[in-house]
């Protein structure tokens, strides 16, 4: 591995998106703003075969494009990994209405 | 809040800047403070260093304000309004390239997390990128 350690991610979680346009530009905004409110690092992916990426950058969830019923995969690591893990699962779950 | 960096969005068309900030505060929400300014002072298509002044100072704070703006004028009037400026707000107020509507929303979703104005407007830069 080059000397790289890979991350042990600590929490894990995953919700369908119910939005029929997908994980558009104002779910996406909201996303962020939820994974920003966590000290925890969390990553995003679309689909188990996604990439994962920075659930705080808006660009890079913006760029996410996840359609209707497409799975989102959560992974966190910090001390408050679990509660954000449960807070991005349930926003997507809420349909972004919170 | 004042933790916030702030947003000033300058436009020739009034209609412009005022619908973009309509867009940050609907998509972002209110925490992070938002001016907006468009037109001549004569009603039309233009920009107005005086109006750009008050725009920024209307929610100049601690962390900075971040501009988006459109085209030309908007960007040397913009510059001349920066420097009317006291010279210790001067190097806390940043013009950001990038697209007026897409920026002003990526930018205030940034700061709305209490990034730094440094973080900010890499984020609305980072756009198109």
């Amino acid at each position: 591995m080059n000397g790289i350690i890979a991350k042990s991610w600590e929490a894990f979680g995953e919700a369908v998106i119910r939005d029929p346009t997908g994980l558009h530009a104002r779910p996406a905004v909201k996303l962020t703003r939820r994974a920003k409110s966590h000290h925890a690092e969390i990553e995003v992916r679309a689909g188990s075969a996604g990439t994962w990426i920075n659930a705080k950058s808006p660009n890079a969830v913006m760029k996410l494009k996840a359609g209707n019923g497409e799975r989102l995969y959560f992974r966190a690591l910090g001390e408050d990994a679990a509660v954000a893990i449960a807070a991005m699962v349930a926003l997507v779950e809420q349909d972004f209405d919170g | 809040m004042n933790d916030c960096v702030s947003i000033v969005i300058v436009s020739h068309s009034p209609e412009v800047a005022r619908g973009a900030a309509d867009m940050v505060r609907e998509m972002v929400g209110t925490e992070v403070r938002v001016a907006h300014c468009g037109g001549n002072p004569a009603g039309g298509l233009g920009t107005d260093v005086g109006a750009i002044l008050r725009a920024i100072e209307s929610v100049y704070g601690p962390k900075g304000v971040a501009m988006l703006i459109d085209l030309g004028g908007a960007e040397t009037n913009s510059e001349m309004a920066i420097e009317m400026l006291p010279e210790e707000m001067r190097k806390n107020v940043v013009i950001c390239n990038a697209p007026i509507v897409e920026g002003a929303v990526m930018a205030a979703t940034e700061a709305a997390g209490g990034a730094s104005l440094q973080a900010v407007r890499a984020t609305a830069e980072e756009f198109l990128s």
